[in-house]
Order: C-alpha cells, then sequence, then structure tokens
C-alpha cells in the first residue's frame, strides 16, 4: 500500500493525479450513499474542496486516502445539515448490473445488496474501506479519524449485522471472538449442521 | 504483526459480495460532468 516505488519519478502533481482517482471515489460514494446522484454530487464537492486545498495535501502520501476522507467528512456534515435520511436502494441498483444469484447455495447478490442497503452509513463506511477497497485498517482509522480497535469493532459489529440481516448460519462453525448473543443469533436462525 | 485469523464461512461470503458491490460501483463509467469540472477548476488557475 505505501510502495515508495510506485510514485513516479518527479512525483505527479496531485491536480494531474486526480482524475485516476475518480472511479473509486465515486464507487466510495455510491457505497456509501447508496444513491448515484446524491453520490456524484458528494463526488463534485469533493473535487472542489480538494482542488481549493491541494497545498494542505502532501505529494507522495496517500491520495486516494486524502480525497476518500474529504469526500466522507463531506458526506457527514451535509447529512449532519439535512438531517434527513437519503437512500434510494433503488437508485442505486438501477445503475448497477443485475447479478443471477449462484445456484450452489451461496448467498444472492440481490439479496446481499439488500441487506448492505439497510446498514448504517458508518457501517457501510467501514466496511467498504477494509473489506473491499483495499485500505489497511490503520489507513481506515486515520480516514475516519477513530482509533485503529474502533475500525476493528466496528468492521465487525457490522459484518456480524449483515449476517443477520441474511439470516446467515450455514452450518459452519461460525464466528471466533464475536460475542454470545451473537453466537445465540446465529445458532438461532440457523438449519442443523450438515 | 496480527496473525491472520482464519475468516468463518459466513464472514468470507459477506466479504466477498462487498468487494462486488465496490466493484460493480467501481467499473461504471465515470460521467462527463466531472471532467467538465476539472476544466473548469484548470482554467481559473492554481488556488492560493
Amino acid at each position: 500500500m505505501t510502495g515508495a516505488q510506485a510514485v513516479p519519478d518527479g512525483m505527479r502533481d496531485p491536480r494531474d493525479e486526480l482524475p485516476d482517482h475518480l472511479p473509486a471515489l465515486r464507487a466510495f460514494a455510491i457505497s456509501l450513499t447508496r444513491n448515484v446522484s446524491v453520490a456524484d454530487d458528494l463526488v463534485q464537492d469533493t473535487i472542489v474542496k480538494a482542488w481549493t486545498n491541494f497545498d494542505k495535501f502532501t505529494v507522495g502520501t496517500n491520495l486516494r486516502a486524502w480525497l476518500f476522507t474529504i469526500l466522507r467528512n463531506t458526506f457527514y456534515s451535509d447529512k449532519r445539515k439535512t438531517r434527513r435520511e437519503v437512500s434510494d436502494p433503488e437508485g442505486a441498483h438501477a445503475a448497477t448490473l443485475f447479478v443471477k444469484p449462484d445456484h450452489d447455495g451461496r448467498m444472492a447478490f440481490a439479496e446481499f445488496s439488500a441487506a448492505f442497503d439497510k446498514l448504517t452509513p458508518e457501517h457501510r463506511e467501514v466496511l467498504i474501506l477494509v473489506g473491499a477497497s483495499g485500505f489497511s485498517y490503520e489507513e481506515a482509522a486515520e480516514m475516519m479519524g477513530v482509533a485503529v480497535g474502533t475500525v476493528k469493532s466496528r468492521a465487525n459489529r457490522a459484518r456480524t449485522r449483515l449476517a443477520e440481516l441474511l439470516h446467515l448460519a450455514d452450518g459452519e462453525q461460525v464466528f471466533s471472538g464475536v460475542d454470545g448473543a451473537t453466537m445465540a443469533v446465529m445458532s438461532r436462525s440457523g438449519v442443523n449442521a450438515a | 504483526m496480527a496473525k491472520e485469523r482464519e475468516k468463518p464461512g459466513a464472514f468470507h461470503q459477506i466479504d466477498e459480495n462487498l468487494k462486488r458491490v465496490y466493484e460493480e460501483a467501481l467499473v461504471q463509467d465515470v460521467p462527463d460532468r466531472f471532467a467538465h469540472l476539472l476544466a473548469q477548476l484548470r482554467e481559473k488557475g492554481p488556488q492560493k
């Protein structure tokens, strides 16, 4: 993640590098808001803020993490301002490809997406940062402005919540390091072990 | 460093699906409005 070799000779101007990060930035925004048009407005605000604050960016550090941080801070401050939940799962889904569920008993993706939509933005955020977009717990902690331990416990709670929403108990030995209440939920919704 | 705990089946499936959520958003075309916005910002020149 922190490969100094990855930085090109002469270190690019972050203004030139920004477009490379747009797809990831937008994917993060869509994951957070679950609404493509809200996500695009958020990306737009993030670009403008980044542009006017590039003097505060240290060239050679992780530009993507810096942009993600601006985006999530903007998202939460907008949310505080408007005090209304903007969630339109249909909007997000309409713009994504429909994927046929697998036939081998693995969870269907559509079902997963619906459960993901029901999470709080904080849970979606942590799961996307550490579970999907390849940031380390340490990087996520810095972006979210919390301790590494908080990121780990939040990520675990979010995964557990998803498992509950999906009634996931596949008979396998379930979670290690999860509290008894979760185990009870998991076994209650469970089937007999195969 | 902390050793990677073996992922239970449920969490492993969750993580696979999370990657899919993110990747489906990632492969979408970025709307032109952002290229236009960047062009506008560049025209205005570097901010101080």
